[in-house]
């Protein structure tokens, strides 16, 4: 296990009364791929978004507890929440690409906070290493609304990339997509991860089991389990961690 | 036949007379309005009327060039929409993205309050308060002049552009602004680089349906902006614009049936056409915002 770029320490999070997450600690490795499972309404989606403070515009949202980015605490008061998620992107559920073209899409984000680039070359690298690059070159200029869900969904992952951030988060970004596009995105997270840290929540658990180097299985709250993916799927040691991956229950 | 039957057959016929009423209205001023402006038409050229630099058609010489009530019209109207789009976004803005469910419960309301104040109640607090206020500022003003009416125009057709606006950046899928804050954008930059480009179509309609709303404003122009048609743009000077020139000959002595008197049905008949218009084009905008969405 490498060395952990994102510790969580006894973080708390409360919807007005309701707890949503329950004093869960875990680390995320640096330059590993790891996956959140667990059922719907477990808190996955919460603590991901509790991760560069994607949670701050929920309104009666309220955090205890610690997130440690490279060993600073991202709710410290003197944080600018909008530097964190420059360095820790997201991809979501739904392909949410601007109503731009593909190629303001990627050089959006940089321009706005006055990264010294230069357009063609980024667009060109981001959309590479998305691999959308040989389907799009000749239509940088068309709206990026004009793409397929998939296509769509990978634009959107090269968006993120081009902010060159640290770790990419990803909430269920194959939810909305076809299997063969999933099956794209999955690839193209194989590629990306010796260059970027991933946290994906899915709720596919052969998806889990594929791509990631390190699961952690969540349930009402609380973390059950966390640990290599394969020992996690080939013996794990919580009875709920086995049946929700036996497909007991969720 | 069965009673239910009969009664709900009288039931519709009623309500089918409700609908013709309302149609038969329409078209009976639609109506009046061609074949009183064809008459007045007849007797002086089309292209005069609508290209004529001046409106004097109580004195003689008599010259019915309706440009000058026009521009006084769009003084006041392109002052109005300077004062209530900038405004509107701002308010919606705040209502949108700032306001807490229960701050927006009270604001909305009270945003309604300005949009019920009867339009006269307006032109009077022009009249007696704005203008006083322009007058200390810049002593030149006139009493009647066309910045006071644009101003209280503008607060008049704040509300309709504030929750027009409202409704188009709340309409806006909330994974737009998540996929911008998730690549560090400010909650500024959010607002100024997506949120208000997306809502285009959004903020285009409010524009139109406000202009068409300040083109036909009649009580508040008619008090404050005075009634010399003047082709100016100068908004310290007294001017006239199609509503209340409408209304000076309504209500003063003009005799009927001169070519003084249906003068009115040919300005009615510009502003129907432009207001109409206006309409058109705006609720073209929120289709092709709903195909937009689709």
């Amino acid at each position: 296990m490498s060395k952990p770029i994102i510790q969580v320490k006894d973080l708390s999070i409360f919807y007005g009364e309701k707890k949503a997450i329950n004093s869960v600690n875990v680390s995320f490795s640096e330059k590993q791929v790891t996956a959140v499972i667990g059922p719907s309404g477990c808190g996955k989606s919460t603590l991901l978004r509790s991760l560069n403070r994607m949670n701050d515009f929920v309104e009666n949202l309220r955090v205890e507890g610690e997130v440690l980015y490279k060993d600073q605490n991202i709710y410290a008061p003197k944080i600018d929440s909008a530097d964190i998620r420059r360095q820790i992107g997201m991809v979501f559920q739904k392909p949410n690409p601007f109503p731009k073209s593909i190629y303001k899409n990627i050089t959006w984000g940089p321009q706005i906070n006055g990264y010294d680039f230069d357009p063609d070359a980024l667009v060109e690298k981001c959309l590479k290493r998305a691999a959308l690059w040989d389907e799009v070159k000749d239509r940088l200029d068309d709206s990026a609304l004009a793409l397929s869900g998939g296509q769509q969904q990978r634009l959107c992952i090269a968006r993120a990339i081009a902010m060159n951030p640290e770790v990419i988060l990803m909430d269920e970004p194959c939810s909305a997509l076809d299997p063969k596009a999933t099956s794209r995105i999955e690839d193209l997270i194989l590629d990306l991860r010796n260059r970027y840290t991933i946290i994906i929540v899915t709720h596919n658990m052969q998806q889990a089991a594929r791509i990631s180097d390190e699961t952690a299985f969540f349930f009402d709250g609380d973390l059950i389990e966390f640990g290599d993916t394969k020992e996690i799927f080939t013996n794990p040691v919580e009875e709920k961690t086995e049946d929700y991956i036996t497909g007991r229950f969720g | 036949m069965k009673s239910s039957i009969v009664i709900d057959n009288v039931f519709k016929s009623v309500l089918f007379l409700c609908v013709a009423m309302t149609l038969l209205v329409t078209a009976t001023v639609i109506l009046i309005l061609g074949t009183e402006s064809f008459i007045f038409f007849q007797k002086v050229s089309i292209f005069d009327f609508l290209f004529g630099l001046k409106w004097e058609p109580l004195l003689e010489p008599k010259s019915f060039g309706v440009l000058p009530l026009v521009a006084g019209t769009f003084l006041v109207v392109v002052g109005a929409i300077a004062l209530a789009l900038p405004a509107g976004i701002l308010i919606a803005t705040y209502l949108s993205e700032f306001a807490s469910e229960r701050s927006r419960s009270f604001i909305k309301p009270a945003l309604e309050i300005l949009a019920g104040i009867p339009t006269v109640v307006y032109g009077f607090f022009a009249l007696t308060f704005i203008t006083p206020v322009i007058r200390t500022v810049l002593p030149q003003t006139e009493v009647f002049n066309a910045l006071s009416a644009a101003i209280v125009v503008g607060v008049m057709i704040l509300p309709m552009v504030a929750s027009l606006c409202d409704d188009g950046f709340r309409s806006l899928p909330r994974s737009l602004k998540e996929g911008a804050y998730g690549l560090g954008a400010t909650t500024f930059e959010v607002i100024r680089y997506i949120l208000i480009p997306a809502s285009g179509s959004r903020i285009g309609a409010a524009v139109v349906l406000a202009v068409s709303r300040a083109v036909g404003e009649t009580m508040a122009v008619t008090l404050a902006a005075g009634a010399t048609p003047k082709l100016t743009a100068n908004p310290l000077e007294s001017i006239q614009t199609m509503t209340s020139y409408i209304v000076q000959v309504s209500m003063g002595d003009t005799p009927r049936g001169g070519i003084e008197y249906m003068t009115c049905f040919a300005v009615g008949a510009l502003l129907f056409v432009m207001t109409f218009a206006m309409n058109f084009i705006g609720n073209y905008f929120i289709n092709k915002m709903k195909w937009e969405q689709a």
